[in-house]
């Protein structure tokens, strides 16, 4: 039975190969920036360089500019992020929250995802305003790494992500209080 | 504070944020950043830098990086810092080499190492920054060196370990399958884990696995329904409760994988219906979240073996998305009537009017998520409203992308199901004019060969309206400014073969309009080698029928511009147009015989005319000739031939009949048989197929395979609750419990009830409904009313592109009672139980246990082997529900994702919680109470941070005084 399974994935190796370019489903991308097309944190989930991921970014800013009030969140990003990609967004006071996935995800859910995301942010800082944003850079990968992880939904209970972040955190800083101690007991040990 | 600021960042920092907040152009920006990246690459090489001011220039690298500027001379000590021992530098290091690197770059051979040791420590958030970069930055050929260690971290005690892990695995399995196929039951098994995160995870591989193949996974169909039926119940723990869903984002991935399980295969389907039904039950449709598995469940349903009560089911969600005001509702809605019509094309006649609504909906995304609906829709009936109205509306955009889409769209549904000749050349016509650069050039092709053949009419007559029409319609457009290059080459070929055949124009009239074609654009070699050589035909058309030739000044002076330009080709083409010009009636008549563009020209292939020098040759001791198929030893002629065959068929448009009802009609040219030498090539036949949608039939695994392979349902089946399908008695029971939630019972006879009520109601309104809107539905959704609109399609050839308003009134006139009678029909077979899926190993007997003694986990084992014999006996998996009360009471959960906020985020409030929108006063009623206590404490925190920016220096500007308003206030 394990032979017929490895034939399978053979076969689906091959495929790659001949189609480098199949996306595989998933996030694609992750990108918050403010209403005046700053970007506050980007997230890419496949390799883009710099100049390419600016492009998007200004593209991106430039497709939400032109949205009309009360419409959908939806829009389609094919021309600037490759075939099959869509796009959900969210706008909080000065910020655009931004998934860009592809069609393998379900619209309705991927802003629900984004609700959790701003819901996490604003649990774990109390009032989340861009300042917090800018400002906590690492934490607000950290949070978003719990959420997302290497462009698949890894979790999505917002509790949950708290209780993690806040074990890092807690970790954290507990590791750097004790360095300078642990230093001398290491060496300690090591005699 | 000191050098500290209060977000625990130096001032430096702060101000450079601050700079750029305030930069009031891209070019002060970019100054600033220059400067940021000249202080930091002086500052980054210093020794001995403190370990948080490291960490802190690192973290302005990637600040500068995302701003568009290269920092990579900081990338090697984001690496070193994957080496510190202290956590939150390793893991900004970490942090920093997945946003900077790829796994390609030359650097990452210096962290494989550190991954290693990393993955192996004690310390588990080592372990998952290790984690999170295996992911992003281990390519197919270091997976070696990290695959045991993320292996063996499956079964790491901790669970955010093992979601990761399971994870990472994942990532190695989309780079490069063939390493990790030998491990891929280890997902099998992971689906069975304690904790429902790293069960949740596991679907995101075990959807991609079924995706690429789901035959291996059949097996699996029965725990899939089985853990999707015990979310839908609540078993999970309160904290994956989302606005009030029980896991709701668990729930639509396992509706993603049973949607692929059941294409196509009725066996497996079958044990699906229940657990669908109960979905779409109890989904609110108040919510976001509820919407979302609504949404989801609906293309389950489209997609696995249809079932009528589901369906229906589905029809009634579509209604309810289509009459809501939310646009995202609405796109929904549109999308899932798409998927939903292939098999019940009846439902969108119900809401035509709706569809119609978000066809002339600002917004963008809606119009184009309709336009693909009416795609699906489109038949001959309804095909030149829709084509008129993509036409508009790509006329409407400026976005190349979508416009070469659309474009290629109005062409390939002209192309199937164009009612007539003239209207599809009006459409090309239109096409071509507007986003004429941007179709293919197969398609001005095509078009060509069409007005030269026709549709294969047998009928003179109709031909020579059909050229007329056309010419006179180009002549109508040449005068346009600015057309594209590809449809001037279709003007001037018209033109030349047929500009003077009808007789209506003199040849100086037609030529005139050629030589100021090429004049106007000058600067296209193309358009002007077509111009010459239409005007070729013309003179040579004129010579041969006896008429004397007095050439124009302006087309002479094209001639002599041309006869010394830089082009050969255009060159060699003015000196034919002299020599032409220069013969007798008889020899011209022979180079371009009048209408011959379609006559077969014979090409011997074999060039069998060299066949006696060849002879002779080989006499003289010449090698003979080895084709190349023997040469290189792979002797496949059919398959050449074949390949011959296709290519020929890809340019071929169709020419059988349209839809037309309409006797299939000898094409003009058959083609002669010749000796069998000489092969002739004649023009392919339409070889046009329409592809047809087959629904493979998957066979079913029927054996479940090695133990090792199988999943051990042990686990699955005992975690959260009742180990049983669901009893017709106990979710019947479950639906007239419901109303809490505020769902509303789907009892199917109401239902029927209330859509033949819809139906009265959707006619009534549609008599209110101002009339325009009722002609437009009446023309895309009118069903047989084809001969009449055959004729008066055609008879009104030049107004093809007028909008809806004059749309013949017949059609509309037939609607309605068609429409009734397909309803009726559609209501024959007498309403059963939704629930009522007769499936006998579905429903069993409903359980004599007491449900609330499973709930706590003290089911013997007996019991549940003899409720659900298919599944296997459970011997001692875990009891997960003992686990979780605990972590249930424990957990203080927001009500509906509430959090707290003070009085002036009431905003903030409204849009978290959940679509029930809390507004205005109403909104402060609800909120206050929930707020007051914990208001104080987060008042005094606002105050804190407020008065720390303002100790920084950081106040609001003119500028940009956005920068510091409350995110969701």
């Amino acid at each position: 039975m394990i032979v017929p399974i490895h034939l399978t994935n053979r076969f689906i190796f091959i495929i790659h190969v001949f189609f480098p370019i199949k996306s595989n489903k998933m996030i694609r991308a992750v990108l918050v920036m403010n209403t005046q097309g700053k970007p506050r944190l980007a997230k890419f989930y496949e390799f883009r360089p710099v100049e390419k991921q600016q492009e998007i970014i200004r593209n991106v800013f430039a497709v939400l500019c032109s949205r009309p009030e009360h419409v959908s969140n939806f829009v389609d990003a094919e021309s600037f992020f490759g075939p099959d990609a869509r796009l959900v967004y969210k706008h909080f006071a000065t910020l655009y929250f931004v998934f860009i996935f592809d069609g393998s995800e379900n619209e309705l859910a991927m802003l629900d995802l984004i609700q959790v995301f701003v819901e996490t942010l604003d649990k774990c800082f109390r009032n989340v305003c861009e300042l917090d944003v800018v400002f906590n850079y690492s934490k607000m990968h950290t949070i978003l790494d719990e959420i997302i992880f290497g462009g698949q939904v890894l979790e999505t209970s917002s509790t949950e992500v708290i209780k993690a972040v806040e074990e890092i955190s807690k970790l954290e800083a507990a590791s750097s209080s004790i360095n300078l101690v642990s230093k001398s007991v290491s060496s300690w040990r090591s005699r | 504070m000191g050098s500290q600021g209060g977000f625990g960042q130096s001032k430096e920092f702060l101000d450079l944020i601050k700079s750029i907040g305030e930069a009031r152009s891209k070019a002060e920006e970019d100054r600033i950043v220059i400067r940021e990246i000249e202080t930091l690459k002086r500052r980054i090489s210093e020794p001995d830098i403190p370990k948080r001011k490291m960490k802190e220039y690192i973290i302005r690298l990637l600040y500068v990086e995302m701003l568009g500027h290269d920092a990579s001379f900081g990338y090697i000590h984001a690496v070193k810092m994957t080496h510190d021992d202290n956590l939150p530098s390793k893991r900004t290091g970490y942090l920093a080499v997945t946003l900077f690197l790829n796994d390609d770059h030359d650097l990452i051979i210096l962290i494989v190492n550190t991954i290693q040791k990393d993955l192996k420590s004690d310390n588990y958030l080592v372990v998952c920054a290790a984690l999170n970069a295996v992911c992003r930055l281990i390519n197919d050929e270091t997976i070696p060196a990290v695959l045991p260690l993320v292996v063996d971290l499956l079964s790491h005690s901790k669970e955010a370990v093992r979601k990761k892990a399971v994870m990472a695995l994942h990532s190695f399995h989309r780079k490069s399958p063939s390493s990790v196929s030998h491990l891929i039951s280890n997902f099998r098994k992971r689906l069975c884990d304690n904790d429902p995160g790293v069960m949740g995870a596991t679907l995101c591989p075990l959807f991609d696995l079924v995706n690429a193949d789901p035959t291996p996974y059949k097996d699996l169909v029965v725990s899939f329904v089985s853990i999707l039926k015990q979310v839908a119940e609540h078993r999970l723990p309160k904290s994956y409760d989302y606005h009030q869903m029980p896991a709701p984002f668990v729930q639509i991935k396992l509706l993603k994988i049973l949607a692929l399980l059941g294409s196509g295969d009725k066996l497996a389907s079958e044990h699906m219906y229940t657990v669908i039904g109960d979905v779409i039950r109890k989904g609110d449709s108040s919510s976001n979240i509820g919407n979302a598995i609504l949404y989801e469940s609906i293309r389950c349903v489209s997609s696995i073996y249809p079932n009528a009560k589901l369906l229906e089911a589905a029809a009634d969600v579509i209604a309810k998305f289509l009459k809501s005001d939310s646009h995202n509702l609405k796109y929904m809605g549109i999308d899932a009537l798409g998927r939903l019509i292939k098999l019940s094309p009846l439902i969108a006649e119900q809401h035509q009017l709706a569809v119609i609504d978000c066809l002339e909906d600002p917004d963008d995304t809606l119009k184009r998520k309709t336009f693909e609906l009416l795609y699906k829709m489109t038949k001959s009936s309804n095909v030149e409203v829709i084509v008129d109205r993509m036409i508009d509306y790509m006329i409407s955009i400026s976005d190349d992308h979508y416009k070469t889409y659309i474009a290629s769209r109005c062409v390939e549904l002209a192309e199937q199901f164009a009612p007539s000749n003239h209207w599809f050349i009006q459409t090309m016509n239109k096409v071509f004019e507007h986003a004429g650069d941007l179709v293919n050039i197969k398609v001005a092709h095509n078009l060509m060969r069409l007005i030269a053949e026709g549709f294969g009419e047998d009928d003179d007559t109709t031909y020579s309206q059909l050229r007329s029409s056309a010419v006179e319609s180009y002549l109508r457009i040449i005068g346009e400014p600015k057309l594209p290059s590809v449809f001037l080459q279709v003007i001037c070929w018209v033109l030349g073969e047929y500009g003077t055949a009808d007789g209506k124009h003199s040849a100086s009239y037609i030529t005139g309009k050629l030589c100021d074609m090429a004049e106007a654009y000058s600067n296209d070699e193309t358009v002007k080698a077509y111009a010459i050589t239409a005007l070729t035909k013309i003179y040579s058309f004129e010579i041969a029928a006896g008429r004397k030739v007095d050439m124009l000044s302006e087309c002479q002076s094209l001639v002599e511009e041309l006869l010394a330009s830089h082009s050969t080709d255009l060159q060699q083409r003015a000196y034919e147009l002299q020599s032409v010009i220069g013969l007798d009636a008889r020899a011209v008549e022979a180079i371009l015989p009048h209408d011959a563009s379609c006559e077969d020209i014979e090409v011997d292939k074999n060039i069998s005319f060299l066949n006696d020098y060849v002879q002779k040759a080989i006499e003289r001791g010449a090698m003979p000739y080895i084709s190349e198929n023997e040469r290189s030893g792979m002797v496949n002629m059919s398959n050449f031939s074949s390949q011959d065959q296709q290519e020929s068929g890809q340019h071929g448009l169709r020419f059988e009949a349209y839809e037309v009802p309409k006797p299939p009609v000898p094409s003009k040219v058959t083609p002669v048989s010749l000796s069998s030498v000489t092969d002739l090539v004649p023009v392919s036949e339409s070889l046009y197929a329409r592809e047809t949608h087959h629904i493979t039939s998957v066979g079913v695994a029927s054996d479940t395979g090695s133990s090792g392979l199988k999943l051990k349902l042990d686990g699955v089946q005992k975690k959260w609750g009742k180990p049983t399908y669901s009893s017709p008695a106990s979710s019947s029971n479950s639906t007239s419990q419901n109303p809490v939630n505020g769902v509303t019972k789907v009892d199917v006879a109401t239902t029927v009830n209330s859509k033949v009520r819809d139906s009265y109601d959707s006619r009534k309104q549609q008599n209110e409904i101002d009339p325009e809107k009722q002609k437009l539905a009446a023309s895309l959704f009118g069903g047989s009313t084809k001969p009449e609109r055959r004729t008066s399609a055609s008879s009104k050839v030049s107004k093809a592109s007028a909008g809806a308003a004059d749309r013949p009134q017949d059609s509309k006139a037939a609607i309605v009672p068609n429409k009734t009678s397909g309803e009726k029909t559609n209501q024959q077979p007498p309403p059963q139980d939704l629930l009522d899926l007769g499936e006998p190993t579905v429903t069993v007997a409903p359980p004599t246990v007491d449900p609330f003694q499973q709930l706590e986990g003290l089911l013997d084992a007996s019991i549940s082997s003899t409720v659900s014999p298919s599944v296997g006996a459970v011997s001692n998996a875990p009891d997960i529900m003992s686990l979780y009360t605990g972590s249930t009471s424990s957990e203080q959960r927001g009500a509906g994702g509430y959090i707290p906020v003070t009085g002036d985020n009431l905003n903030l409030l409204s849009e978290l919680s959940s679509a029930a929108a809390v507004r205005g006063t109403t909104g402060e009623t609800n909120a206050a109470p929930l707020s007051l206590s914990v208001k104080g404490a987060n008042a005094k925190d606002s105050l804190e941070k407020d008065a720390k920016v303002r100790q920084m220096g950081v106040t609001p500007t003119s500028q940009n005084p956005n920068l510091f308003r409350d995110l969701l206030g």
